[in-house]
Order: C-alpha cells, then structure tokens, then sequence
C-alpha cells in the first residue's frame, strides 16, 4: 500500500465516519429499540416505565387476538393499497409518458399539469378528495349533469367487502400464490433454455405444491375460529387518491427513460418496418427496465407511507380503510401501548424490507 | 489502517461520551418528588405555558378567560400554546411526546376524569391538587358528584372549567309536528316513533362518524341500565358479559337500523345538519351541538330547535368536562396555581363558559348570562344524578376507549350483540378496568 493511497483512505474514512455514526445510531440504533420495545409489555405513560422482556407475546396478540382482528384486515388493505396503486401509477404513469413522448404541441404546460398533484402534501389532497367523494355531492354528482341518476357508492363509508377469504387458510394462500409465481418463472426458463434454472425452479415448484396441498392442510390452523378478511370497497376512494396524485410522477420517470432512449433505435425500428405501437411495445417497454425497478420500489414505500392521506381522508378510527400505519398511531399516541404499537412498526418495517432488498440485492448484482 | 481505526474509536468514544452526558441530564431533570401542589404567598410572574386544544370555534371563549387571568396577574407572561384537532385529538399526542421528553407545559387542558387519572396519574405525572380546592372552598361551591369522578383515593388532580352535557336529543318541533310525531320519553317510544319516520322516508336518527357512534352507545347503555347499573359497569361490579349488558348492544343495534347509512364519512356537524334540514327527525349529541346551532346557523333556542334528555335516561345528566392540571416538573408552580385559580373562579367560568356554549361547574355561577338551553342544562346539572362520558373520557381510560372503537364498527358490522360483549369484558381486562 502506498502512502498515497493509504492517506486517500483515511480521508474517505473521515468524511464518512460523522454519517456512518449518525446514520448508525439514528436509523439503526432507532430500529434495534423499536425491536426491542416490542418485546416488552410497556405501556403508560410514567416517566420511569416499567419494561419487561415478554417475547413474541405482543406480535401473538396481533395476529391471535380477538380485539386485533382491524390490525389483520389492516395487513389485508396494506397488500391491496400496495399493489393497485403499484399497477395504478405505474401503467397510467407510463401511458401519458408514451404520450407526451410524441412530440406534443405545449408539452411543458401538460407535463406541469401531470406532475403538479404531487407537489401537494397528502393532507391537502386528502381533504380536497374527501370532499370530492362526500356520498352526497362530489363525485356522485356527475352522473345528474348528463341527465342520470345521482350515484349512490359510499365511497369512504362503504361496508362491502369483496374477494373475501378466510384467515385460517392465510398460509395456503400465501404458499398458492408463490406457486403460481413460480410457476410463471419455470414456464420462462423453460423457454429460455437454460438447464440449470429448469431444474431449480422445478424443485421450487415442487415444495410450494406439497406444502400448499400436503402439509399445510394437515396442521393446524393459525386461528380457532373463522375469521374473514378481502377487500374492502371503502379503500378505493383512498387508492384513486394515490394514483392521481402519483401518477404523475412515474410519467416523468417514464418520461426521461423515454427521452434517454437514443433516437437511432426509432429509426431503425421504423426502417425494419415497426409501427409506433410496435416500438413501444417490443423496444421502448423492455429497454425502461431499471426505470421501472425503481419506480416499483418508490411506489412501494409511498404505499407504506399512506398514513397522511388515510388520516384526512377517512380519520383514525374508520375500519374499513385501516392500514398497519394509522393502527400503530393510535395504539401507541392515543392508546399508550408503545409495545404493541412498536410491534406494529416492526411489522411495517418487514413489509418495506420485502420491497426494498431485493432491489438492493440486484442492484449490487448489476454493479458487481 | 491501525490508525484509522483509532480514530473510529476515538470518535466513537467522544460521541457515547455526549449521548451519555445527555441521558444523565434528562435523569436529574425529571425527579421531582413533590406529590401535592403547594400554595404560598408570593407573586405569580415569569413564563406560564398553557396548553389546550381550544383553537378556532372555542378560541375566542379561551382568550375570555385569558383576559380574565391577566386582569389579576399582570406579572405573569402567559403563553397560549394551543394545537388544532377536535376533541384533542393532536393535541393529546403532541403533549404526550412533549411528557415523554420531560418538557411538560406549566397547565395543560384534559378530559376530567379517566382519561386524565388512567394515562397521567397512573403514570405519577400529576400533581395533587387537593389543598388547592380546600384553599379555594370548592369542595362546596362544585357538586360532590362531580369530585368524585375527577378524582381518586389518592387526591384530586384537575380544575374542570366547563361542563358538557353528552345525553341530550335534538329536534326542529315544527318538523315534528309537520310529520305528527311526538318526541319519545323512553327507549321503546323511540323505536316506535321511528319505525313511524322511516316509513315516511325519513331518517329517524342522525349519526356521524365513530365517536359520535360511542356517544350514542352511552346514552343507550344509561337508558338500558339506569343511573346505579351504568355506574356499575365501570367500577367493575356490573361484568360486561351480564345479560343486561347484552341487552344494550341489542338496543344500539336497533338503534343503528334507524340511522343514515352514510354515517362514517359525515362530522357531527353534518349530522346535526340533517336535522336542521329536515332529512332526519332526532340527533343525539352533546350539548356543543346548541352552540353550533345558535351561533352559526342563528336557530332561536326552543323555537327554532327543541331538546331533550336522549330516551330513556330522564333524571340523569351525562357528563363530561374540560380541565385543567399541574404536571410534576412544572416549572413555575405559582403562575399554574393562578391559572388554576382563574379556572374555578365565578369571574374565570362566566367569562368562559357563555361563549362556549358550555355551562359552568360552580353551583353560584350568574345565569342570567348563559342562554335559554344552558339555563335548562344548569337546572338539569344541579338536580339530576350525574354520570360520566365513555366517550369523553370520564369513564374509561385511554386504552380501553381506543379498543371500544374498534368493538363497536365492528359491531356495527356483524350485529352480534354477544360477541361485542365478549369483546368489551377482553378489552376491560385488558385495560385493567375488570377482573
């Protein structure tokens, strides 16, 4: 090692040692407490508050308890609020980017419009959609201006559930449902050829059928009594709010991915005789990969992050539109079950390591 | 490399070093051990925090009060900190994560009863401000009833400033005549009377979102279980799984039949707008409705909308009260004893209570300032058995309110009037509120 080279070491060293301890003791010290306190049953206020090492009882309650059954639907409504406004944003994002990629008069003007919404704060447009889907104005309204009925969808206050399944099957459907992905991920690597990946998918395959159809229905269920859970029509409200205002926004992602594409791929595709719909869709569409990676992963924590716009739309105390987020505001603010409401936030925590890591992952894969 | 790592540790040492320092600190800070308020002879003067939630509609009945203080304690610089959110909703959390950083306002404003004794006194953040009331004389001049639920064995821990009245029916009386029915007296009354509504396409009863709906599950309970049964089930000698207390959870849920079925998404106000507006015949709310509707949509008390006692729980006054207390730590003990002074003074309730539509705890308050309801609900106050809120915390305590929410929608989704039970008995074990 030179002395050049290790001087340059110790430089980098210094000026990343204040963020290495910040971030160590502000992000991860923060994390390891939140974990530890939702092992102890502290609760109250006291200026001296007792804590006592419980275990896993607090995360038993929450996924046992009779009172905690909101806190389940809540995980529910989280996998939807997630994955619509997942497919929501990103769909609608991509088709006005397809859009305004083509050369529009006022281009600048429109892209302003889209992106505007999310320059708003989710209170603001929280308060501005609950109003625009109050049941007896806003949005029902519109069907009169074409000489309809008025609509009668209770938007936020609606009590419907549909595609209702029953918690005691929670794991076999988990387990079916990573079958079916990987079903999808075989059929790939079937047609790509590659032998090695056949053969591990195929045993993949195989564990999640036997464990859906064999063994999980031989033990026993994860609740005494039959609890149903599905998806609550209230939330809809809540995820068109989401969307509109983050559409925008994979637009402009979609949009600059678009842009970078170098103009001699267009050219040469239309040379070879493709049609605009073709481009997009056998050249732009794939080659916007990494964008859309990334805007997977954004989206995904903004649908964990719903907590403002939940708050102003439907309150604290609406079951129907509940989210894990709001559920761990009020157990510990308002309740003082800080363990509780610490289990809830680790719970929280998990889901977002499930969207964030295997980014993480493949992006050191990619750079590697 | 060796050297590099010296210097992790080194600055690793100096930063635990700081952290350590502050943690000692915040120790120090917080042990104060005085349990009682104590009361001498200096002049009030420096800064008093106070805090509350009275922002917009019942900012200027504050700002009353506040003139009132200043008049006889000019030396004290009185800070307003008041943090928006109906019913203390923001402002309860900000306060708690300001306790929890030992940085406790000098006064700050709480629900009287349960919610303040289950979260501050429990936690032995409060203190005792019974040689204060004896200085005072307000053992007498405030209604024995109302000690007792402010209080506990241990001493009494806040100065009510307002009283609310949580059982009161609203109606428009010409409404009631144009649709030929009479106002109901009990339970049963009711759900013939709005059987009678409903086939007539009107909303029987006017309800908003989840709090409103605890609001008219305690007036159900009273009605269902009377003044001594009601009672009961909160001092834990009624159990919650008790027939009778089934029985409540099947009146609310006739009760519900009989509401709009857009409840969740409206605001009391809303609710109360229907009424007014002659989609829906009754409305219970508490008695803030009368200002909302005498200030703000100018009905002539008595004329322009009548009241009553919710069905069934005539005699009986529902109660609930905003107070204020000292936080152990407090830093200047003697201006938050003038404030609490200025609180339960005759001066301090007349100057607050008339413009917040509220009327006052002293049984020797003026009157003739108050309007015609709070003329009927002062006589209603002096002479009736009271009773504590649920859902304004008089009752039960922090914990088990937040839980009952979550019984009750999901009562009013699957009706089982037993399994609610069930769950309200888990929840007060769970809260320690029964065995």
């Amino acid at each position: 090692m030179s002395k050049k080279n290790s001087r340059e070491k110790l430089y980098s060293v210094l000026i990343l040692l204040p963020s290495i301890i910040l971030v160590s003791i502000f992000v991860y010290g923060f994390i390891g407490t939140t974990i530890y306190s939702s092992m102890t049953d502290w609760k109250g206020m006291s200026a001296n508050p007792v804590k006592n090492f419980i275990g896993w009882d607090n995360y038993k309650t929450l996924f046992t308890s009779f009172i905690q059954i909101g806190f389940r639907q809540d995980l529910v409504n989280t996998v939807f609020y997630t994955l619509i406004l997942l497919f929501g944003t990103l769909i609608l994002g991509l088709f006005l980017a397809i859009l305004l990629d083509r050369q529009v008069r006022y281009e600048a003007v429109y892209r302003t419009i889209f992106l505007y919404p999310m320059a708003l704060s989710f209170i603001v447009s929280g308060t501005v959609w609950r109003w625009l889907l109050a049941p007896s104005g806003g949005l029902n309204v519109i069907p009169t201006w074409f000489g309809g009925e008025k609509g009668t969808f209770q938007w936020i206050s609606s009590k419907v559930q549909i595609l209702q399944f029953n918690w005691q099957n929670i794991f076999q459907i988990i387990s079916a449902l990573l079958l079916v992905i990987f079903i999808f991920v075989l059929i790939s690597s079937i047609k790509s050829g590659n032998k090695k990946e056949k053969i591990k998918y195929s045993i993949i395959c195989g564990f999640f059928a036997l464990f859906t159809f064999v063994v999980l229905p031989l033990l026993p269920p994860p609740l005494a009594e039959k609890e149903m859970h599905g998806f609550n029509l209230a939330t809809i409200g809540i995820i068109f709010a989401g969307v509109w205002q983050y559409s925008g926004y994979a637009m402009a992602l979609y949009l600059a991915g678009l842009r970078g594409l170098s103009g001699s791929i267009r050219e040469s595709a239309r040379l070879d005789g493709a049609n605009e719909f073709m481009y997009y869709w056998k050249i732009a569409i794939p080659n916007l990969r990494p964008i859309t990676m990334s805007a997977v992963v954004i989206m995904a924590h903004i649908s964990l992050k719903m907590f403002d716009l939940i708050y102003a739309m439907a309150g604290t105390d609406n079951e129907f539109t509940g989210h894990p987020s709001v559920r761990m505001y009020t157990t510990t603010f308002r309740a003082n079950k800080f363990a509780l409401g610490s289990a809830m936030a680790v719970i929280l925590f998990l889901f977002a390591a499930l969207f964030i890591i295997p980014y993480i992952i493949r992006s050191h894969k990619e750079r590697g | 490399m060796k050297k590099v790592f010296a210097i992790v540790t080194i600055a690793a040492l100096v930063m635990g070093s700081i952290f350590a320092s502050g943690a000692k600190e915040a120790s120090t800070m917080s042990s104060v051990d005085e349990n009682k308020v104590t009361l001498n002879s200096n002049t009030p003067k420096g800064d008093l925090e106070i805090f509350s939630w009275w922002a917009g509609d019942e900012g200027p009945a504050l700002d009353a009060l506040i003139v009132d203080f200043k008049g006889d304690y000019p030396e004290v610089n009185l800070i307003n900190a008041t943090v928006t959110g109906g019913s203390g909703v923001n402002a309860k959390a900000v306060l708690k994560t300001r306790m929890l950083n030992n940085d406790p306002p000098e006064s700050f404003q709480v629900h009287a009863g349960q919610e303040l004794i289950g979260t501050w006194v429990d936690a032995d953040r409060m203190l005792d401000l019974t040689p204060l009331f004896e200085d005072q004389g307000w053992l007498n001049i405030f209604p024995s009833d109302v000690i007792e639920l402010i209080g506990t064995d241990d001493g009494i821990w806040s100065v009510p400033v307002c009283v609310h009245k949580s059982n009161v029916m609203w109606y428009i009386p010409s409404n009631l005549k144009k649709w030929g029915v009479k106002v109901p007296k009990t339970l049963d009354e009711f759900f013939a009377v709005a059987e009678v509504l409903q086939a007539k396409g009107i909303v029987p009863l006017s309800m908003g979102t989840t709090w409103t709906a605890v609001e008219n599950w305690e007036n159900v309970a009273l009605a269902t279980l009377g003044v001594a049964d009601y009672n009961k089930l909160w001092n834990g000698e009624l159990a919650w799984t008790d027939p009778k207390v089934v029985e409540v959870w099947e009146n609310f849920g006739k009760l519900l039949d009989y509401t709009n079925k857009d409840a969740a998404s409206l605001s009391w106000q809303q609710a109360t707008d229907m009424v007014v507006g002659g989609q829906a015949a009754f409305n219970f709310m508490g008695d803030w409705a009368a200002g909302y509707m005498m200030t703000t949509l100018k009905l002539a008390p008595g004329t322009g909308f009548g009241w009553a006692n919710t069905p069934g729980t005539t005699g009986a006054f529902q109660f609930l009260s905003d107070s204020f207390g000292i936080p152990k730590g407090c830093s200047n003990q003697d201006a938050a004893v003038a404030w609490l002074k200025a609180c339960g003074s005759k001066s301090g309730q007349d100057a607050f209570n008339p413009l917040k539509g509220s009327i006052p705890v002293r049984t020797d308050a003026d009157m003739s300032l108050y309007s015609a309801y709070s003329k009927s609900a002062a006589d209603n106050f002096a002479n009736d058995d009271i009773v504590g809120s649920l859902a304004h915390g008089v009752v039960a305590n922090e914990g088990f309110m937040n839980d009952f929410n979550a019984v009750l929608e999901r009562f009013n989704e699957s009706r089982d009037a037993k399994s609610a039970a069930q769950a309200s008995k888990e929840i007060a074990v769970s809260n320690n509120m029964a065995n």
